[in-house]
């Protein structure tokens, strides 16, 4: 049976790919953002997942032009990165898992979830940073990849407890998946940060780390944010938080912090990145 | 009428904000088209070498056209314009996302980066235009 081993959250700023790939990771200004990750990239030399569930959203590099989907879940073989307007990432093409991607298309929709399935798709920094992040750099990514893309960017985006319930979806559906896997699934962008009008530059520390704090000791809080609360504390896009809350809710009921990491500034943006565990791994189906 | 949690005219109570919307997304379409257009390195050539003649095969309007040309982002989201898209032209330039996104606060890019640099902007008086917090 699959189970979901482990739960991860990280900012995915375009600029920290553009640092990665320039070797300039190790500099005064990245050093100390990059830094925050050499746990994680270790650890997961040990966890060795099969495949990760990688939620992040689309800027307007495959979606959002003449589709505007909701959630769209990434079905093929392979993903190319994509090209943001200089140049492809000089990253791995990101490899599909298309059996467990076709059972949770099938599960997801029974669960009342209408989902767009996506059978040609490139990925951009949403997806390829937080890859560089957990893995460094590497010839071949060492694990397949299911993306799901959110919108998070034209209002109204689902609402965060709407995110929770599809976490929540997703973790009966790998359960019921009878292939032995090793899966993680990750959460990403935020933390707070605004990229347009006046307000831009907008970070809130407190609210980030309350939310921060909220993954393990007050989920019911968290579900309950509103867009316009998201908006007003966090930027228009930190909104993108609500991705975290997919993966969070994929762990069931209770968690446990195995590292936590916080930055300012990523160029525009707050950087949050955590490593959860579900106490009961495999247990959600059951408990349900 | 269903219950919502808060009237929709709360979205425009945000100082400095602008919510991107359907409706916002529509009348940016052509505009958002030509950003596109812009991941394709000819397309960026093509661009370079005459902007206007490139963007003239677009159905933008004339401000779309001239915001684009002045590189002017403030202008851009108002006739529409998301970020997202956006950024396409500021990487066709070779600007960093920040330098584009600072563009948009009135400070010149050193200003911008250094706030940045310092912690970035505080919430504090940017939550509500009516509330002043």
């Amino acid at each position: 049976m699959a189970r979901i081993t482990a739960g991860i959250a990280t900012s995915h700023v375009p600029a920290i790919g553009a640092a990665f790939d320039q070797g300039r990771s190790r500099d005064d200004y990245w050093g100390p953002v990059f830094a925050g990750y050499d746990w994680v990239k270790t650890w997961e030399e040990v966890e060795k997942p099969d495949v990760v569930i990688l939620c992040y959203n689309d800027h307007a590099s495959a979606m959002m032009l003449d589709v505007v989907p909701t959630f769209a879940l990434g079905m093929a073989e392979e993903f190319e990165p994509a090209d943001e307007g200089w140049g492809k990432r000089d990253v791995p093409v990101v490899q599909g898992h298309i059996e467990l991607a076709a059972h949770l298309a099938e599960q997801l929709v029974l669960d009342d979830f209408d989902l767009t399935l996506m059978n040609n798709l490139d990925v951009d920094h949403g997806c390829t940073v937080p890859l560089s992040l957990m893995f460094g750099k590497v010839d071949e990514w060492p694990c397949k990849v299911i993306p799901l893309a959110v919108n998070v960017t034209q209002f109204p985006t689902p609402s965060g407890n709407r995110c929770w319930m599809l976490g929540e979806a997703i973790a009966h559906a790998v359960e019921s998946f009878p292939e032995d896997l090793n899966v993680q699934i990750w959460g990403t962008g935020g933390m707070s940060h605004q990229l347009q009008g006046p307000r831009a530059g907008l970070i809130n520390p407190e609210f980030d780390n309350a939310f921060l704090d909220g993954l393990t000791a007050d989920t019911d809080g968290l579900r309950s944010i509103t867009r316009l609360e998201y908006l007003r504390e966090s930027g228009t896009e930190g909104i993108e938080l609500i991705m975290w809350l997919i993966m969070r809710a994929a762990l069931g009921a209770e968690v446990e912090e195995l590292h936590r990491f916080y930055h300012v500034p990523a160029s525009n943006t707050a950087v949050g990145h955590i490593v959860l565990r579900p106490k009961a791994i495999g247990a959600v189906a059951q408990a349900a | 009428m269903r219950k919502r949690p808060y009237p929709l005219s709360e979205l425009e109570d945000i100082p400095g904000t602008t919510v991107f919307t359907a409706k916002r997304s529509r009348e940016a379409y052509h505009l958002h088209k030509f950003c596109m257009s812009l991941m394709d390195p000819a397309n960026r050539a093509a661009f370079k070498d005459h902007e206007r003649a490139y963007l003239n095969k677009f159905r933008m309007s004339e401000e779309q056209k001239r915001a684009v040309q002045d590189r002017d982002f403030n202008t851009l989201i108002d006739l529409g314009g998301n970020i997202y898209f956006l950024v396409k032209l500021s990487n066709t330039d070779g600007w960093s996302t920040q330098r584009a996104v600072g563009s948009m606060t009135g400070m010149t890019a050193d200003e911008y980066a250094a706030m940045m640099r310092g912690g970035g902007r505080s919430p504090e008086g940017q939550r509500s235009i009516r509330e002043g917090n």
